[in-house]
């Protein structure tokens, strides 16, 4: 929780990790995609505030106490969720996966989420590991990376009817949150791995689980407002948006905070920080101090409230996860009108 | 103008196709040398050495295309350094191959080109957010606006992409053509102005932050790349 000036912010964060990338994890012969990969999040993390920056030897294996102290004491995290990310391609015990992440929930069941994933590129063995998952983990979410490597393949898509089986297993599983990532990748190469309209196509089809479309699809912001303005179960994951602009450019951050909250909305936006590619600590009380510079360009994006902080900070996330809130971190039903402009309904396409 | 400020100068002209800015100016020329008897050596770095392939390959040939139209030029070697699929790039570039022949069986040229023209579109839309808004900052209605002809558009840097983004894409730039049209090359209506402004702010928005990430990130590489050549790793 974070309190400030009076108000009290429930806070949980939607998107962190505890990876391994050190050497020893590096699978033979990969090494240069292994290596290239953390440092291209090593060089992420230098868009945030120079306290911040971690030598590359801390960043690549990160100890569990690092990470209790920078996302539960000092982070003013309640409730993290793990989005496990796998890339046994390079990574010989994986990058992050549910397995260890399930190890760190054990420890603080009541402070931690692991979500699980798939990838229909599996099969039939793909669909039982995720049954499995889902019974053992009691999984709520999954994190999809469209983009990942698998057996000389460079990508796949969620509108594949191999997909289709993985979505009927989620929703027969309860497995109500779909986050996929949708942002800065590795190798796209021709799959247009930051194409979302496949996750417009599901949303469609699955109007009973939620997609979170991760990092809101930059470098493509405007494919994934257009998208989410048709779609009622499509929600916005800050995951770079506050960790990549805020600090390092304040003026677009602003921006891109008024747009979303035009096309999207308070309401369907949730904030993560990514780590450990950012620290939870400046994140949140650098977004709770923040509002949108007074000038022209910015008049007529709707204007963010403490309660829509409130929301984006951790209320929204809580009610897809089910998280008991507290009284004290609650908001009044007659807040207002949430930030967002009817006409943004009125889109149909780019 | 020597060559190389002629090489340069058709460099300028050379564009990020995801960012719709000049490689020039972007910063990802980090060489570009002319021997005496005219051969051309360019080297590119771009902010990471992820860099989506199929951008990276389309600046290095687009380069050397540029470069190619000089009469005073003799052979040319575009490289791209630190880059994952570098190798494969610089010798399909070398050999005047297209992409799909730097990765065989791994992708097809015509999706390059569709991806190509799909960021045309949104680089198009764009540019016309920045004229649109002022000519709505100086006053005039949206009638006014949606009633301009790309005769009268001021003979600015912005305009002048436009008409070259829609002659590459085929939509109309005669004098006479509206001056504003939707992505597809349709004229704007007036009633249709204020939301389509709306879209087009949005994209303006997103290839300028696309941009800003990207510079952040190259600024850190060339940091980070000074510091280590500094302790003689």
């Amino acid at each position: 929780m974070y309190s400030h000036n009076g108000d009290n912010f429930f806070v949980v964060d939607g998107h962190l990790h505890f990876w391994d990338a050190s050497p020893a994890n590096w699978v033979s012969g990969q090494e240069q995609y292994a290596k290239g990969w953390i440092e291209c999040f090593h060089a992420y993390m230098g868009l945030g505030p120079e306290e911040t920056h971690w030598p590359i030897e801390k960043f690549q294996k990160y100890s569990e106490d690092d990470f209790v102290k920078d996302v539960f004491e000092d982070g003013h995290v309640d409730v993290g969720i793990f989005q496990s990310t796998y890339l046994k391609e390079w990574y010989s015990e994986g990058f992050n996966t549910l397995e260890k992440n399930a190890e760190l929930v054990e420890k603080y069941p009541d402070r931690l989420i692991a979500n699980g994933r798939w990838d229909p590129r599996e099969g039939e063995a793909g669909l039982r590991q995720l049954e499995e998952d889902a019974k053992r983990y009691n999984l709520q979410g999954v994190k999809l990376y469209t983009a990942e490597w698998y057996q000389g393949s460079r990508g796949w898509s969620l509108k594949s009817p191999e997909s289709q089986r993985f979505l009927e297993k989620c929703q027969e599983l309860g497995i109500k949150n779909i986050h996929v990532h949708k942002g800065p990748t590795i190798w796209p190469l021709d799959k247009d791995a930051f194409d979302v309209s496949d996750v417009d196509y599901v949303a469609t089809n699955f109007p009973e689980l939620n997609f979170i479309v991760e990092h809101v699809g930059l470098p493509r912001i405007e494919d994934f407002c257009f998208m989410a303005t048709q779609e009622p179960n499509v929600y916005a994951g800050l995951a770079v948006v506050i960790g990549g602009l805020m600090h390092a450019r304040p003026r677009f951050f602003a921006k891109v905070m008024g747009e979303l909250l035009f096309w999207v909305g308070e309401d369907k936006m949730l904030w993560a920080s990514d780590y450990a590619i950012w620290e939870p600590r400046w994140q949140v009380e650098g977004f709770v101090d923040w509002t949108s510079p007074e000038d022209v360009e910015f008049s007529d994006y709707p204007r963010l409230t403490t309660d829509g902080k409130k929301k984006i900070l951790g209320l929204n996330a809580a009610k897809l996860y089910g998280i008991d809130v507290p009284e004290e971190f609650q908001i009044s039903d007659e807040a207002g009108e949430p930030a967002a402009r009817e006409d943004a309904q009125l889109v149909d396409s780019a | 103008m020597n060559t190389r400020a002629r090489v340069l100068e058709a460099l300028s002209k050379v564009h990020d196709p995801e960012l719709d800015e000049p490689i020039t100016s972007l910063g990802f020329v980090t060489s570009c040398e002319v021997s005496p008897d005219g051969e051309v050596e360019i080297v590119l770095r771009l902010p990471t050495p992820q860099c989506a392939p199929n951008f990276a390959y389309l600046m290095a040939a687009d380069a050397r295309n540029a470069v190619r139209r000089l009469p005073e030029v003799g052979r040319i070697e575009v490289r791209l350094e630190d880059h994952y699929t570098g190798e494969e790039i610089n010798a399909a570039i070398a050999r005047g191959d297209g992409f799909a022949a730097a990765f065989p069986g791994e992708t097809d040229d015509d999706q390059l080109d569709t991806l190509r023209e799909l960021f045309q579109r949104k680089a198009l839309v764009a540019r016309q957010a920045r004229l649109c808004k002022a000519l709505l900052a100086d006053g005039l209605t949206p009638e006014q606006v949606t009633e301009r002809r790309v005769a009268d558009l001021r003979d600015d840097a912005d305009a002048r992409r436009c008409l070259e983004l829609r002659g590459q894409l085929g939509i109309g730039c005669d004098p006479d053509s509206p001056a504003f049209v939707a992505p597809n090359g349709e004229p704007v209506a007036a009633h249709e102005l204020t939301l389509w402004l709306r879209k087009a702010r949005l994209v303006r928005t997103s290839l300028d932050v696309n941009g800003s990430i990207c510079r952040s990130l190259l600024q850190i590489r060339s940091r980070r790349g000074a510091e280590l050549e500094k302790v003689g790793t």
